[in-house]
């Protein structure tokens, strides 16, 4: 039983590395921002468990603003992902444009939220 | 092809007069909405009303004398002496903010309004406002037709009306605006999957959290939107866009807010977002691997992912419920906690459980409330299911959960009036819908093959309903079940047909009466609603009318108090009240009060319940300890103000008895009851409140008659030890006394000594009398 299921996560994890090799670069890019954005929040998150959480709005922000970076890179990676059926009409650099603006929004919030 | 290019000319022609007509319709929306809510500017005068509008007014007095920074870091010295209150940091800015900004613009246009003017006129501007955005949100949902419809409707609607009259300046004003506006974002992007309306989502979001608490609602129900959706099976990538970045950019944003601070990720009222959006994650995930996976090899990853899934899952919710378990509220505020459970303010928290709007509401406010909509909300919830889209979905959702809280307590009447606008805006719609249809198809001539078949399956339907359309009268109630059986019909018949849409058609003179009959429920609509805003909420509290047979007589008695507070006292002189009145003293008489309506803290108001429930030497100790010089009772019986503060005692009592043990209710009741006639107890005939009430009430034409308990006062010649009379107003509605100031003290008494006595009996009676320490 321990077996199969050692085989099967085996079979698993290389039919899972064959199908998101086949993926586009432009999308493994934004894939990879958002690993960093990831990273960077749990590093932010075991700092704060080592030397504590005084000024929680600069914990905060700094987590948030990670984990927002990442989220609006996913929201990117679908709007500009060709497979996507409900997006096919919409144009890249619109996509593009709209992710800026969300930053920007994002990043003005966490400036003044940051103390 | 000419004839083809001719028709499209034609419909464009058609698309543009629509249009513009739409935006005049619209306009006119607006104006009514502005203008209806004029009434108790007509009738009385441009004043602000009731208790809480006076506190934004001063606020809003500060921040235009002084700017922005000040007020960002206000601490008040004049209320909640002598603890005070910071401000900046415990209320709501929204509305303040909007004001001003609002007269700062047109004074830099060199328009010289007045503050006063600017905050009583805020409110009617935003309903305006409001209507409009509600035109946005239905569009979103159903189309143009549906959102004209349910602007006009929630332009009158009379539950929004009560909270935002011309001087109703109070958070409500804006923050129903600010509701409908985040919610048409949300359902915008949700139908478009932009990431642009998700910023304006966001953004929204923050404006309605800076101008209410009632943003909690929208924090939760959006969440529980979502998880309906999933649940479904209507997940997305447009969800997933319309969500995550709204949880992330409000939550910040909320953060933000200092009333609000870091209450966005430590109180329970915003875990269920956080919980959502770790579910959304999760699914899109799963969505997403499924997308790149085979089917055989999607089998083997879930079922490797639901055991390793379901170990980590129980260690963190077994983590989250050690530390929510914690803390003896489970983290939720008394506010929120009494909406989920209904009884929890009457056990716990009797000043929750004292403020009238707190209360259930009765059947029949549901009818004065939402009128005719009351019963085309179900037929709204029906057409939004015809086709069920995300948008409809979250229609249906907000107006269960706002129904369920509208009956919890009467405030939230106000949420529930947009979801009910929407929802009859969509059925009215619906219903013109097919009835003009109707004529238009028979009038133009079109029949095909399968209009004709559905004419007959729909002929033998609407035969017996003609027959029951021609012994109906003009009442709403009669038309809207016939109505009702016409949606019905519409839903068996669409049902039926197997070949795509097939549209309804009804005999022609059927669909005209009906188009009349629905003209005459929105006259009777608009009737009730311009009746009740003129007769029932355009009252602004503080100045009162009857008509006597002599004629008009008014009651400008709060004013009057108000006004010689502050023309024959000192700057610095403290006045103690029930809480009710502490808004209006501050911003009217300009003097420091002890407890105001902000009720922040129990203890408090508990130490003036004490005050005022004691004889008259422990007030008079209480109230000297708290450098109070005047205090000030409200009193009805001589002109029959049924909200007095005799009335309230119940409360005071109560509140009072909360804190200090040593008051017990029991003491102020003969069986079971308040008395204040000669059936009553000691205790509440010797009280302070009960002295100060009816201090002379016997010389009065009533000669010590209560009109508003109707009986004759129990204890009627009396005379004041530690107070004095101050002032009382024309109609004996508001007295004023002052503490008098302590006798000088004697201690001991100094007794005739005669010469010849002896040293030790002069020992002995320096001994035995008192020594005086000031000698």
């Amino acid at each position: 039983m321990a077996k199969s299921t050692s085989s099967d996560a085996q079979m698993l994890i290389r039919s899972l590395r064959t199908a998101y090799a086949a993926t586009p670069t432009n999308l493994k890019i934004i894939d990879l921002y958002v690993v960093y954005a990831i990273v960077t929040a749990v590093i932010q998150v075991v700092y704060m468990g080592v030397v504590g959480s005084f000024p929680f709005n600069s914990f905060l922000s700094g987590v948030l603003s990670c984990v927002g970076t990442a989220v609006l890179a996913v929201c990117l990676r679908i709007q500009v992902n060709k497979e996507n059926k409900e997006f096919k009409d919409l144009p890249p650099e619109r996509a593009y444009a709209d992710f800026i603006l969300c930053n920007l929004v994002l990043h003005l919030v966490i400036m003044n939220f940051l103390g | 092809m000419m004839a083809i290019a001719e028709a499209k000319g034609a419909s464009a022609l058609r698309n543009a007069f629509g249009g513009i007509l739409g935006v005049f319709i619209l306009l006119l929306i607006g104006i009514f909405a502005f203008s209806i809510r004029l009434f108790s500017v007509i009738k009385y005068e441009s004043v602000i009303h009731e208790f809480d509008p006076y506190f934004n007014y001063r606020v809003t007095q500060y921040l235009t004398n002084n700017g922005i920074y000040d007020f960002w870091n206000w601490f008040d010295d004049r209320t909640w002496y002598p603890l005070g209150r910071a401000i900046g940091g415990t209320v709501y800015p929204g509305l303040t903010l909007t004001a001003g900004s609002m007269w700062w613009l047109l004074n830099s246009l060199n328009i010289p309004l007045s503050v006063e003017t600017v905050c009583v006129f805020t409110a009617p501007i935003f309903s305006a406002n409001a209507a409009w955005a509600t035109y946005l949100l239905t569009k979103e949902v159903k189309g143009t037709g549906a959102g004209l419809t349910a602007a006009a409707l929630l332009a009158m609607v009379p539950s929004y009306i009560s909270r935002s009259v011309a001087g109703s300046y109070d958070n409500e004003a804006v923050a129903i605006f600010a509701l409908i506006l985040t919610f048409y974002f949300y359902v915008k992007t949700l139908n478009s999957g932009s990431l642009f309306y998700a910023t304006l989502n966001a953004l929204s979001y923050f404006y309605m959290v800076c101008s209410w608490g009632g943003y909690t609602f929208i924090i939760n129900l959006i969440p529980m939107h979502v998880l309906l959706c999933i649940v479904t099976g209507r997940y997305s990538s447009r969800l997933y866009i319309a969500y995550a970045p709204l949880v992330v950019l409000g939550t910040l944003l909320a953060s933000l807010v200092p009333v609000v601070g870091f209450n966005t990720v430590m109180t329970s009222e915003h875990f269920s977002s956080f919980l959502v959006f770790v579910i959304i994650h999760m699914v899109a995930l799963v969505y997403y691997i499924k997308g790149i996976l085979s089917p055989k090899m999607f089998k083997v990853a879930m079922t490797l992912a639901v055991t390793i899934g379901l170990t980590v899952c129980c260690a963190v919710i077994a983590i989250f419920i050690a530390s929510v378990a914690s803390s003896p509220t489970k983290g939720w505020s008394g506010r929120s906690l009494s909406l989920l459970d209904p009884t929890y303010a009457s056990k716990y928290i009797p000043i929750i459980a004292s403020v009238s709007e707190h209360q259930p509401p009765t059947w029949p406010l549901y009818f004065v409330d939402i009128n005719v909509l009351a019963f085309l909300v179900p037929a709204g919830i029906i057409a939004c299911f015809s086709p069920l889209s995300d948008a409809s979905s979250f229609m249906i959702l907000y107006l269960a959960i706002s129904a369920y809280f509208s009956g919890v307590m009467v405030r939230l009447m106000l949420v529930l009036a947009p979801a009910a606008c929407v929802m009859s805006g969509i059925a009215l719609s619906e219903a013109f819908d097919v009835f003009t249809r109707s004529i238009k198809f028979q009038a133009g001539d079109i029949n095909s093959e399968s209009s004709i078949a559905q004419n007959d399956v729909s002929n033998v339907d609407s035969n017996a309903t003609t027959d029951k359309s021609e012994t109906v009268s003009k009442e709403p109630s009669r038309k809207n079940h016939e109505k009702e059986k016409e949606q019905e019909i519409v839903k068996k018949v669409t049902s039926k047909s197997q070949n795509g849409k097939k549209l309804l058609v009804l005999p022609q003179e059927v669909s005209a009466v009906v188009i009349l009959l629905l003209i005459a429920l929105g006259g009777f609509y608009v009737g009730h609603c311009v009746w009740t805003t003129a007769t029932a909420y355009s009252a602004p509290a503080i100045v009162l009318k009857s008509y006597t047979p002599d004629g008009l007589r008014v009651f400008d008695d709060f004013r009057e108090a108000y006004a010689w507070l502050q023309h024959n006292t000192d700057v610095d002189d403290k006045v103690a009240s029930w809480w009710d009145y502490g808004y209006q003293i501050t911003a009217m008489a300009n003097r420091t009060v002890i407890v105001d309506n902000n009720t922040w803290n129990n203890t408090h108001i508990a130490t003036v319940g004490a005050a005022v429930s004691s004889p008259e030497k422990a007030a008079w100790e209480i109230f000297n300890s708290l450098d109070v010089k005047y205090v000030l009772v409200v009193f009805g019986g001589l002109v029959g103000y049924p909200s007095d503060d005799i009335d309230k005692f119940i409360w005071m009592v109560r509140i009072a008895g909360g804190v200090f043990p040593h008051i017990r209710e029991q003491d102020y009741l003969r069986d079971g009851r308040y008395h204040i006639d000669a059936h009553a107890t000691p205790t509440m005939l010797n009280c302070l409140m009960y002295k100060l009430s009816y201090y002379r009430f016997v010389e009065t034409e009533a000669e010590g008659f209560d009109k508003v308990r109707r009986t004759e006062i129990g204890n009627k010649k009396f005379e004041l030890t530690h107070f004095e009379e101050a002032f009382t107003t024309e109609h004996w509605m508001v007295r004023i006394y002052k503490l008098k100031l302590p006798k000088n003290r004697i201690q001991g008494k100094l007794k005739n000594k005669s010469s010849s006595e002896t040293y030790s009996s002069n020992q002995t009676r320096a001994r035995n009398t008192r020594r005086n320490p000031w000698q």
